[in-house]
């Protein structure tokens, strides 16, 4: 077993002039088109996502094709530009498609090779065209998951817990005969489930006997999506809890009751600094595994586990506790908390619980189960 | 200004001046000293030459690479890390002159006379009393938790020159002759069973006028200084992954399977990742600081490292089982330095006990971090406007 417990190199953790730039910029357009109240009123509409703030993202800022060579029509830049949209868009609880189709989907096919693989992932990256991995949003990256049945070249099978299908033009199809297929999103058979984070919804995909075209092999397309997926999403939990913490400190600085600020309590401030060490070591975390992605660092697999396995509990942790520091408000459907927890809830499960990410710890750096 | 090469060729000019293989370690250490390079962000003279603090990392490498002694400074971090910045920066000259190369080549110990029994995270209301007598204050009380005190040729020492205006206001900063015959140290033995501190009585203790440092009145000030000092020192390190606490568990449990249960795994795993998240955060911190951007991460560090000790050390007496019950030794000694892992885990257990008391509860380190960080309001204090005589003891 190889140990992995030391490092050549350190990871860049700080945030470039360039990267802080990109976040300004974000951050602007999310406070101009993506106002929380709108965002609650939208999860009651035919449109939960927000189909014109994806167009500002993709279209007006090129985000969509980050992670996308420009030979093919993409940004050719890295992980840890993406995690800085992603930390906007959790700080946001943007109803977009944006980690799973420029993230996820996007590796999936960024490991597939041939030309299919490439026009998609110029259509992908103009973000006229959403893609979705049709795997569960629970599976740990190396999980196991579920595929549909290969019947003479056409694609048979149900497929539930499907993120962001239901607004996605394509799917990236697992089959029983090991091969990773395009599907078109208007030749399945899409039923939403009521999900539990409003702002990113799961669907139910049928194929009955769909013509699909190969992309390549699975294992190592879903392995690499999934492991981005959840490297990246302890960047929109960092977002989630740095707005979670924001909100609450500056609620109980406003907040009276006998005739003080409720936030000058001592028993509410310690619960306030823990929260702020919480997400100061996420912070940390997040931008290791974004830097690891990034890099290619043999420490990958590593930084991806401890940052998920970190960051799942601080997003819920924090969004629980600024529920219940903003009192009854916090239980309101109007008060937009609940959007928070619910993200940060699913967020948990989401690539992996923290379990998962220890389990494979585990072996990775060699402390293994009795 | 001073850059990276120049500082190299004076290293360079140093080194072939005093060849360390043949020069006396300290002999070396003066000479060192009057090139300016024992700490090069000090004035020139004072044993630095005004240069970018970040650029002493280039005078170690040199030397370090040509097998030079160095000042040993774990011994003498108290000097190095409190005294001298503070009597840089409200020392009159001859002070500076005086105590500053003794100080760093290691020839006279410093310790810290704050902590008193009877003010801890109070520390504004301690009640040694300093008064003046013609050029001396004489001083009489008793202080507390005073590591190297036993060592120690001075002390920098905070006490009550004033009882009749608020506690802030009426303290006085000193530098204190251990040597003196009003001052007797006393171990303090701890849960441990060893003493690395000592209390300190100060009976009639007579310090010269020209060993005050900063105003009179004005030591809360000056200690300020001290304090943010010892913060700095704490933070600012590299470490590898497994470096701290969670080491040795971890080596526990890859050589001895027949100790490994369910429960511990889990339970290991989460420390796991909370000692490397906690690293990464240090990291992070460190590279901050490297690029010129300080933050308010470094007010955190210490807390999450004391909680972190003390669960990982907790879980290591646990996880050994039988041997768990037992402990390595209880003999009263005298350590210099503290050394978590030179020691067993029952040890490390209650050593770490004290790293969320020591340098700043960490109930008083969630106050610091909610009202400068956050910006949360303070409790309302009862005791900003009340003479120091007048506080309820």
């Amino acid at each position: 077993m190889m140990m992995t417990t030391t490092q050549s190199t350190q990871p860049d953790l700080l945030y470039s002039e360039e990267e802080e730039a990109l976040r300004a910029a974000v951050r602007d357009l999310l406070s101009d088109h993506c106002d929380v109240a709108g965002v609650i009123t939208r999860t009651e509409t035919d449109t939960p996502h927000d189909p014109e703030l994806w167009k500002a993202l993709s279209d007006g800022m090129g985000l969509a094709g980050l992670l996308v060579p420009e030979s093919l029509g993409g940004q050719g830049a890295t992980h840890r530009e993406v995690a800085v949209v992603l930390e906007e868009l959790g700080r946001a609880v943007a109803p977009v498609p944006y980690l799973t189709s420029a993230v996820v989907a996007t590796e999936a096919l960024l490991a597939c090779e041939g030309e299919e693989a490439a026009g998609l992932l110029t259509a992908l990256a103009s973000g006229r065209t959403i893609g979705a991995l049709a795997v569960a949003l629970s599976v740990a990256p190396g999980g196991a998951h579920k595929t549909v049945r290969n019947e003479d070249g056409l694609l048979h099978g149900e497929l539930t817990g499907i993120a962001d299908a239901a607004v996605a033009d394509v799917l990236l199809v697992p089959a029983d005969d090991g091969g990773l297929y395009a599907v078109d999103g208007d030749a399945v058979t899409l039923t939403p489930q009521v999900s539990l984070d409003l702002t990113r919804r799961l669907a139910t995909v049928t194929l009955d006997g769909v013509r699909a075209r190969r992309l390549g092999a699975a294992e190592p397309a879903v392995r690499r999506a999934l492991r981005s997926g959840a490297g990246l999403l302890a960047s929109e939990q960092l977002g989630l809890a740095d707005w979670c913490l924001t909100e609450t400190v500056r609620h109980l600085k406003e907040r009276k009751q006998f005739n003080r600020p409720v936030g000058g309590f001592q028993a509410l401030k310690h619960r306030l600094a823990q929260l702020w060490l919480e997400v100061v070591n996420t912070r940390a975390a997040a931008r290791g595994a974004a830097d690891a992605l990034a890099t290619g660092s043999a420490d990958t697999d590593v930084s991806v586990a401890v940052a998920q396995a970190y960051a799942a509990s601080v997003a819920v942790h924090t969004a629980e506790e600024a529920l219940q520091l903003h009192g009854g408000i916090g239980m309101t459907w109007e008060h937009p908390v609940h959007l928070y927890l619910k993200r940060a809830k699913a967020d948990s499960i989401a690539y992996g619980t923290a379990g998962a990410h220890r389990a494979a710890l585990a072996e990775l750096v060699d402390l293994q189960a009795p | 200004m001073t850059d990276a090469a120049e500082l190299r060729t004076r290293t360079k000019e140093l080194l072939a001046a005093h060849p360390p293989a043949t020069t006396d370690r300290v002999d070396f250490l003066k000479a060192r000293f009057d090139a300016g390079l024992a700490w090069v962000h000090y004035p020139e003279g004072l044993g630095g030459l005004g240069a970018p603090r970040t650029l002493q990392a280039v005078v170690d490498a040199e030397l370090e690479a040509a097998g030079a002694p160095d000042n040993d400074p774990r011994r003498i971090g108290i000097g190095l890390g409190m005294a001298a910045p503070t009597i840089l920066g409200f020392g009159t000259e001859e002070q500076k002159r005086d105590f500053l190369r003794p100080l760093w080549v290691g020839e006279e110990v410093w310790c810290q006379l704050f902590s008193e029994p009877g003010a801890g995270s109070d520390l504004a209301a301690l009640g040694t009393r300093a008064v003046r007598e013609g050029d001396n204050w004489v001083v009489n009380g008793q202080k507390v938790w005073t590591s190297s005190a036993h060592l120690a040729r001075w002390a920098i020492l905070i006490a009550r020159t004033d009882p009749d205006v608020p506690k802030h206001r009426g303290i006085t900063y000193f530098i204190c002759d251990m040597t003196d015959p009003g001052v007797e140290v006393r171990p303090l033995r701890q849960i441990t069973g060893e003493a690395e501190f000592n209390e300190v009585f100060l009976t009639d203790v007579r310090i010269p006028d020209a060993h005050r440092l900063g105003e009179v009145g004005d030591g809360w000030r000056v200690a300020q200084t001290t304090l943010m000092n010892e913060r700095v020192s704490i933070g600012g390190m590299r470490i590898p992954r497994e470096g701290g606490m969670i080491g040795p568990v971890s080596r526990t449990w890859r050589e001895r399977p027949e100790l490994r249960t369910h429960d511990l795994h889990q339970r290991l795993l989460k420390l796991w990742v909370e000692a490397e998240v906690a690293r990464l955060s240090g990291e992070r911190l460190r590279q901050q600081l490297v690029a010129g951007q300080p933050g308010h991460e470094g007010s955190g560090m210490k807390l999450g490292f004391a909680r972190l000790n003390q669960e990982i050390s907790g879980l290591e007496v646990e996880l050994l089982g039988e041997e768990g019950l037992l402990y390595d030794d209880w003999t009263m000694r005298r350590p210099e330095l503290v050394d978590f892992t030179g020691r067993e885990a029952g040890y490390r257990y209650l050593r770490s006990k004290g790293n969320s008391i020591e340098g700043g509860t960490s109930e008083v380190l969630l106050n610091i971090v909610a009202e400068r960080v956050l910006g949360l309001p303070s409790e309302p204090r009862t005791d900003k406007d009340v003479a120091w005589k007048d506080l309820t003891r």
